[in-house]
């Protein structure tokens, strides 16, 4: 079980949670989770978040495994120069 | 308005063009001579990326007319190396890593050359002010004026 | 085969000398072209009219005149740029800045464009396009724009991140809160508390080469563009999306690029130059001037940022917060939330709160500008940890160390660090020469840590193997900074070459799979990592030709020092292959050899830098000049050090130009007065000295060989780095960047009668 923290923006598409647990072995395993418990997700899930996984920031692999007991967080995606 | 015939010595070649009265140096260079190795940064002479010598003088072409060519001698960057032969300047700017973009380059360039041949050693501050002229924005102009005092440590002779 | 991206233990061959990079020539000679540099027959020249208002509704445009005129061959309005963006609000926006539709939101916003036979038809063209302004009122201050009464930019944007959802519209677009802990009890236990407001004015990016394309498109629906970008793959999405193209009918030539520094990763006169080309059927060419530059690209975000910090005596910090407000120009963006997350990333917090504010104004659309938000949080969260420092009697750099976060730290952005680099660079910066030597008169010393995410991104590179043995590297992250020389030694390395053996070009879009930009410092970082895993595939393909060449089975093959070696007992006598024996043979052991690589580089690994700066202020005129400048930054692992020094130097030194001088200024009209490099006034080579720098590698975990990102870091410390010294210099805290001559000398004369 992976607990997924959610920027604030977030949280009014997911019943105003903060943090959501979902059974998930990837990144993408674990936003599809997300988006089938909550539709309203999809929108941002797409091109707008990036993923936090113990510290190291994940915004296009979403193949990478979720290690048992990783601390997960939804990130806005980033803008760089 | 009717164009202006000119005769004019470019990098040791002659070289005749029409332009029109008002068009500047820098637009007959990059325009009409397909010397595009002087850039056009600002077109208000404060960034010195268009830099040329006109009979021994050091320049902004966009702030000189492309008629005022007329009878004299113009030095651009695309003279500066001998041949194959790298100027000496040309060579340590690439040894000291001092472009990243290369846009300002040429300009730099010339007007390090002018400034050598005026004074073989410069100190840091005389190299400092006499770029002063030239705006680069990528390499805080540090490689630079290491690349120039070394350049003109060789030209003196001194071993590197 | 998917490439192993852990930290590898290895001696390095090639990665960390420092050889001549291979476009250097080209560049000392004027020969390399940049966007400006080139042309196609037949080309038009394209001017673009701009507003002259800060905020105008566009009643009407009669292009009758200038179209009449002989010579021109097209004009264009938004009428010419459709909306496709079909609900896709941020591709709306991008559409609407490159051409006003119903208003003119800023001062330069394009509003027609003229393609003509030469430069004098099309300005005189210009000249005769007739619009028909309402002016309406306008707003470019950030605190102004908040007030209740602040002149609307739109009736239909209500604060969003608020709840309840407001019910009246107003120019903030977006409130963001991050944090965590319960600051109202950590400020409770301080025993010391710092509070002040802070104001930094907008830069701009400040490339010398102005953006310049050539737009070419064919009556069969197929199109060209060359084009300095900081992103080609990106500029073609963008450009097709925006004209209704086929993505592989527009093919996109990145040409050199004169500065970037995240300016050019938006479109602005692309499509303008696509769709003149598309109505006048020839090729156009499009410069923009430097005014155009000014008052139509880049810029940053002005800001006005509150910042509380409250310790105890023995110099722990126990809550941090700060509300960030900063300007977005017309279109909502997630700039101020940017430098939310970044405020206080350097730090160890158990309670810290920010909020961001983005703030719509009347000025151009907002840029990324290296690190895009940073400096501007770091300069008022670093000047008031200094302030802090002071008031208990401490020193800024053990007061910093004390406070710093670590490994396991939770960062004041959510996640929890793994291994990081902020404490090693205090530590040197502590250790440093530089911290104790003496000052002179009207001299002070600051100090300043900064933070920058970093990222990787969707990359594809080509390794080629030629007949001769040597090798051609195409990448698609263009080269802003000499990222062919670190490519080049990358494959040198992999391959066990000479680096003189590899050549490294920049592909255009029709010749390798997408990239993303140059952007997010991983130019080197991601492209790297494609050309070890394509340079890994050549490898594999060539044990398979040595294989074959001697007619053993492949698995008795390996790869050592740029030759395969026949192993075990059996073949162990055989000479080894080099590349350009088994290259030579290569048209009868199968054919062209080469590796491909397509895939995402991720964990570009958070980064950190300490400057330190010695600044001499004149009280009498208030003129100041940095006369010693340090940086220390991690680079991971530096592939071609000359160019990571050169990464700080010239990060440091835009922020030193941001911190001394640069701003827009704005008149009463809205219209922005000083849209030219003598009234903008960027650093000059007399205002500096040399910039020193030291590398730290800590290496990435996440990189074959630990690259971390080094090109947006360098420019977060130098505005609170530069404030310190001037604040210490001068005896009185400077909260208003750019700290110019007028500013100091106001702070003086408030001191003295305060």
């Amino acid at each position: 079980m992976i607990e997924v923290k959610l920027w604030a923006g977030l949280r009014p598409l997911a019943d105003n949670q903060s943090v959501v647990r979902v059974e998930a072995r990837t990144i993408r395993e674990m936003l599809r989770k997300l988006e089938e418990r909550y539709p309203g997700l999809a929108a941002p899930i797409r091109g707008q978040v990036a993923v936090a996984v113990d510290g190291v920031i994940y915004r296009d692999d979403w193949s990478r495994e979720l290690p048992e007991g990783a601390e997960v967080m939804l990130m806005r995606r980033l803008a760089g120069g | 308005m009717s164009s202006i015939a000119v005769s004019t010595t470019i990098n040791g070649d002659d070289v005749e063009y029409l332009c029109q009265p008002d068009e500047t140096l820098l637009d007959v260079l990059r325009n009409r001579l397909g010397l595009t190795g002087a850039k056009e940064g600002c077109g208000t002479g404060d960034c010195g990326a268009c830099s040329v010598v006109v009979d021994g003088r050091l320049v902004c072409s966009c702030l000189v007319l492309g008629a005022e060519a007329e009878g004299r001698s113009i030095e651009t960057i695309e003279g500066m190396a001998d041949g194959s032969e790298l100027h000496p300047l040309q060579r340590q700017f690439i040894e000291h890593a001092a472009l990243q973009c290369g846009i300002c380059t040429p300009g730099f360039l010339v007007a390090a050359k002018a400034l050598l041949e005026q004074n073989p050693n410069p100190t840091e501050t005389e190299i400092r002010f006499w770029l002063a002229g030239n705006l680069c924005r990528c390499t805080g102009y540090d490689k630079i004026v290491r690349a120039v005092q070394a350049a003109a440590a060789e030209m003196r002779g001194e071993p590197a | 085969m998917s490439l192993d991206t852990t930290l590898q233990d290895k001696a390095f061959k090639s990665v960390g000398t420092r050889p001549t990079r291979p476009d250097g020539v080209d560049k000392v000679t004027g020969r390399a072209r940049y966007g400006a540099d080139f042309n196609m027959p037949g080309q038009l020249v394209a001017r673009v009219l701009r507003s002259p208002h800060a905020h105008a509704r566009i009643k009407s445009i009669d292009t009758s005149k200038a179209e009449a005129l002989k010579g021109v061959k097209a004009v264009i309005t938004s009428a010419d740029l459709p909306d496709l963006s079909n609900g896709d609000e941020g591709l709306f926006a991008t559409l609407d800045n490159c051409m006003a539709r119903d208003t003119a939101k800023y001062d330069g916003h394009a509003v027609a464009a003229v393609a003509a036979i030469d430069e004098k038809t099309a300005t005189a063209a210009m000249k005769l396009i007739e619009v028909d302004y309402e002016i309406l009122p306008h707003v470019v201050d950030v605190d102004a724009a908040m007030a209740p009464d602040a002149p609307l930019l739109y009736d239909t944007v209500f604060t969003s991140g608020i709840e309840p959802a407001p019910t009246t519209p107003s120019n903030v677009a977006n409130r963001a809160e991050l944090g965590h802990g319960d600051v109202e009890a950590g400020f409770a236990a301080a025993d010391v508390t710092v509070e002040r407001s802070y104001k930094t004015e907008q830069t701009h990016q400040g490339y010398i080469e102005p953006h310049a394309c050539v737009a070419s498109c064919n009556p069969d629906g197929t199109a060209e563009l060359w084009v300095c970008t900081q992103g080609h793959f990106v500029y073609r999405q963008k450009c097709a999306e925006l004209l209704g193209l086929e993505v592989s009918k527009l093919r996109v030539t990145s040409s050199e690029i004169g500065g970037g520094f995240g300016g050019k990763t938006h479109v602005w006169a692309e499509p303008v130059a696509l769709a003149l080309s598309r109505k006048a059927n020839r090729p156009v060419k499009l410069v923009m001037s430097r005014e155009e530059v000014f008052r139509a690209s880049g810029p940053t975000s002005a800001t006005s940022i509150d910042v509380k910090i409250g310790a105890t005596r023995d110099g722990r910090i126990t809550a941090a917060s700060a509300t960030l407000r900063y300007t977005n120009g017309p279109y909502a963006d997630m700039w101020a939330e940017l430098g939310a997350m970044t405020a206080f990333a350097c730090y160890d917090l158990e309670h810290v709160k920010t909020v961001g504010y983005e703030v719509l104004v009347n000025r151009p659309k907002v840029a990324a500008y290296r690190a895009p938000s940073a400096p501007m949080a770091a300069f008022a969260v670093e000047s008031a940890v200094d302030e802090l420092a002071a008031k208990i009697g401490m020193d800024a750099v053990e007061f910093r160390i004390k406070n710093a976060a670590s490994e396991g730290t939770r960062s004041s952005y959510g996640p929890v660090y793994g291994p990081i680099g902020i404490g090693p660079t205090l530590q040197a910066a502590k250790d440093h020469p530089h911290m104790n030597a003496p000052l002179g008169p009207n001299q002070g010393r600051g100090m300043a840590c900064g933070f920058w995410f970093n990222f990787g991104g969707q990359t594809c590179s080509d390794l080629n193997i030629n007949a001769d043995g040597t090798v051609t590297l195409a990448v698609g992250t263009v080269d802003v900074g000499g990222s062919r020389a670190s490519l080049s030694l990358v494959a040198a390395e992999e391959l066990g070459i000479d680096y003189q053996d590899v050549k490294a070009v920049i592909a255009d879009t029709a010749t390798l799979g997408y990239n993303d930009m140059t952007d997010g410092s991983r130019g080197t970082f991601s492209s790297s990592m494609a050309t070890i895993s394509a340079a890994r595939n050549a490898i594999q393909i060539m044990r398979e030709r040595a294989a074959t060449m001697w007619d053993i089975p492949v698995e008795d093959v390996y790869w050592e020092d740029g030759h395969a070696h026949a192993a075990g007992q059996n073949h162990g006598n055989r000479a080894p292959l080099s590349v350009k024996e088994i290259a030579a043979e290569a048209g009868n052991t199968g054919g062209p050899i080469a590796g491909h690589s397509e895939l995402v580089a991720d964990g570009a690994g958070v980064s950190f830098a300490t400057h330190i700066c010695d600044i001499e202020v004149d009280p009498e005129t208030g003129s100041s000049r940095v006369v010693r400048y340090t940086v220390i930054q991690d680079a991971g692992k530096a592939v071609h050090p000359s160019y990571v020094e050169g990464q700080y130097q010239g990060g440091a030194t835009q922020g030193i130009g941001w911190a001394l001088n640069e701003e827009y200024i704005y008149g009463a009209d809205g219209r922005l007065q000083n849209p030219g490099f003598l009234d903008y006034r960027i650093p000059v080579c007399s205002d500096l000295p040399m910039i020193d720098t030291q590398i730290l590698e800590i290496p990435n975990p996440n990189h074959p060989y630990g690259v971390r990102g080094v090109g947006e870091t360098s420019i977060v410390p130098p505005l609170a780095a530069v404030a310190n010294a001037v604040s210490n210099a001068v005896g009185v805290r400077m909260s208003h960047i750019p700290i110019s001559p007028p500013r100091i000398l106001a702070a003086l004369a408030d001191a003295q009668d305060g």
